[in-house]
């Protein structure tokens, strides 16, 4: 019956053509769009737990419950033996420290007197041990001009902070900020390079410096704002990191509002609505394209119903049951469903696997966003994005023949003769 | 009737009006406790954040309204620390990277030593009478004391507080409790004092208690533990070359 039934659809070209023409076209789309959104969501995961988020993050309570403002004020102190204690307890996590920090920086000119200022976001972050930072950051991409500091003293400015102050490479600047306990901080620092992220945020004023010495321009010396931890296979699985922060918080988190508390990513802030956000869109593209298609394809099964409208005539002239009709056109549909969503996911699969060698080039796109993702996007398909594709291909033909296909019922076979007469 | 009606209106605003003394009249008596030729005192302020209580020292200098000089005594992180503002102008100068810096601009909005008040606080030194049109609203019980409940709205446009609110001691002609607000109508800080006690001719609070009402925690207590006033200061005082010395 099945194969009778694809045989007739594919020798009729007009029964086949426009549908699977419609239906590969949107698989196609999804397949790739969603593909290329899921690329686009795993490099914001990435670049956001590599600047900001972690896969996990520990912060002390009170910093928590304010951690959009980063209170550095309010981080942890005193911290480093129980920072080795979670390295070694919890291993299969990279663990970083750091401290954002607001502060103004002053350019002298020869005789002392400030020349010029400007505002400043530092960033802390362990330049001098080891190169995990350097390689979070992508700070060797980053450089623009100069080098990464390698001693004590040394910062890095972002370009355009740099250009705005017309400073030179190893310049001195004075930075100014409050401590940890609300004293004024003045500090001066040799600016030994300049970088730019692509990232708004960053590239605005941003000042990297070695976290020990912001510690102790901070007066906050074994301390910082932030741990992050990243899963060394560098993905992020949302349960496995909310388990881990869970068995943290029993642990570890007390009542003290100083006492440390471990977030998964997606429990922090905008990151957390972000994500829940992002994964919910791919719900409501899948079910608009099913509607939207369903909707094309019921005007296509209604116009194949017109067709074929003696064809069905004679079929129920002859004794043929109208459910068994309806059954034979939602299996027809069903056999071109199958068919444009396969064809539909091959070329996605195509465009997909093409961007996935080269990328595309969103930095022109994301130049003026406070979103940290990467400039490259690479698109990511899963089997799950695969059939979030093939899904709607094949429901969508079958929803746009069910609702044709009801004519059937209204067709009175006392009348059949009369209107096959015509 | 048509006649009446204006006059009675007429008595009803006079006998109001008489019911208050002249509102420039308090306002001289205020600044006449509350500023000097020059002052110098010593202080404390007690900054109390959520980690922990700090106590900043300092001894201050004053001359007229534009000239004040600070030099923080305490702790030692901050000792040696100095700000002079001349006009317009402040600088602070870190002993610790031996750099005098300009402040101006946002950062004047930021706070002094983690305290409540912020450098535009310590600029705005200037005489009530001068800078606000004053209207008394009524008579106020504070700490105990009568007081006068005035209204001060800015004469000029772009002053960090548009209104105050203070509540004047009637017999000793010092505010106890000031509200001060933004041109959105919006409270910034209140301050409330203390400790009013005779030094000279004058009457002087001794403490003061300063809220920033945009942050959390208790405020900012500020001890006057000295002060003299109309004393000779010399002119170095208030020059930039002090900041280093």
């Amino acid at each position: 019956m099945l194969k009778f039934l694809i045989k007739g659809v594919f020798r009729d070209r007009s029964r086949f053509l426009f549908p699977i023409i419609i239906v590969s076209a949107g698989v196609m789309l999804i397949v790739f769009g969603l593909g290329f959104m899921n690329g686009y969501i795993e490099s914001m995961i990435r670049e956001n737990a590599k600047f900001d988020t972690g896969h996990v993050k520990i912060m002390t309570k009170a910093y928590s419950e304010l951690s959009n403002l980063k209170p550095y004020d309010l981080g942890m102190l005193d911290i480093q033996a129980d920072f080795q204690r979670w390295r070694k307890e919890y291993p299969g996590l990279d663990w970083v420290q750091r401290i954002n920090f607001g502060g103004i920086v002053d350019i002298a000119d020869s005789t002392g007197n400030s020349l010029a200022q400007g505002q400043v976001a530092g960033f802390a972050v362990d330049l001098l041990h080891g190169k995990l930072e350097r390689d979070f950051l992508h700070l060797d991409k980053a450089l623009i001009k100069g080098r990464i500091p390698s001693q004590s003293g040394e910062v890095l400015l972002s370009d355009r902070a740099f250009k705005e102050l017309n400073i030179s490479l190893n310049d001195s600047i004075t930075l100014m900020s409050s401590t940890v306990y609300g004293s004024m901080a003045m500090a001066s620092f040799r600016v030994v390079g300049t970088v730019s992220f692509g990232v708004e945020a960053l590239d605005k004023g941003g000042l990297i410096a070695d976290m020990t010495d912001i510690q102790r321009f901070l007066d906050m010396e074994g301390g910082c704002s932030e741990i992050l931890g990243l899963y060394k296979n560098g993905i992020y699985n949302d349960k496995q990191a909310r388990e881990l922060a869970r068995g943290f918080n029993t642990k570890y988190s007390g009542k003290d509002e100083f006492s440390p508390v471990m977030l998964a990513m997606s429990e922090q802030g905008n990151m957390g609505y972000t994500l829940r956000l992002m994964r919910s869109a791919f719900g409501y593209i899948v079910a608009i394209f099913i509607l939207i298609m369903g909707i094309v394809l019921w005007n296509s099964g209604l116009m194949n119903g017109i067709r074929r409208y003696g064809e069905i005539g004679v079929r129920l002239a002859i004794g043929e049951e109208k459910r068994h009709i309806y059954t034979s056109l939602l299996l027809e549909a069903l056999a071109v469903g199958v068919v444009g969503s396969a064809l539909g996911c091959l070329i996605g699969l195509g465009f997909s696997y093409y961007l996935s060698l080269h990328g595309l080039d969103m930095s022109y796109y994301t130049r003026n966003t406070s979103i940290l993702t990467e400039n490259v996007i690479y698109p990511y398909t899963t089997l799950k994005t695969i059939l979030y594709g093939i899904a709607p291909g094949i429901l969508s033909t079958l929803l746009g023949s069910s609702l044709a296909g009801i004519a059937v019922f209204r067709r009175q076979t006392s009348q059949l003769f009369k209107e096959l007469e015509t | 009737m048509k006649r009446i009606l204006p006059l009675l209106l007429l008595s009803l605003c006079l006998s109001l009006a008489a019911k208050y003394p002249d509102v420039s009249g308090i306002l001289k008596a205020v600044d006449a406790n509350m500023t000097s030729s020059t002052s110098k005192s010593s202080t404390r302020m007690v900054i109390k954040t959520k980690r922990a209580t700090r106590t900043v020292s300092s001894t201050n200098y004053s001359k007229g309204k534009n000239s004040f000089y600070t030099e923080y005594t305490a702790p030692p992180r901050d000792k040696g620390t100095k700000m002079l503002k001349l006009g317009s102008n402040l600088w602070i100068y870190d002993p610790a990277s031996d750099r005098t810096v300009q402040i101006s601009g946002n950062l004047l909005k930021q706070s002094v030593m983690g305290s409540d008040l912020s450098y535009e606080d310590f600029m705005e030194q200037n005489s009530l009478l001068e800078n606000y049109t004053a209207v008394i609203e009524g008579e106020a019980t504070y700490d105990k004391r009568d007081c006068w409940n005035i209204l001060l709205t800015s004469k000029k446009p772009n002053v960090t507080y548009h209104k105050l609110r203070i509540y004047v001691d009637q017999e000793r002609n010092v505010p106890l409790y000031e509200l001060w607000y933004a041109k959105s109508g919006k409270l910034l800080k209140t301050v409330r004092s203390s400790n009013v006690a005779r030094v000279g001719n004058r009457w002087y609070p001794r403490y003061v208690l300063f809220k920033d009402e945009l942050k959390q925690g208790n405020g900012t207590e500020y001890y006057v533990d000295s002060i003299q006033f109309d004393l000779t200061i010399p002119e170095s005082t208030f020059s930039k070359s002090k900041l280093k010395k």
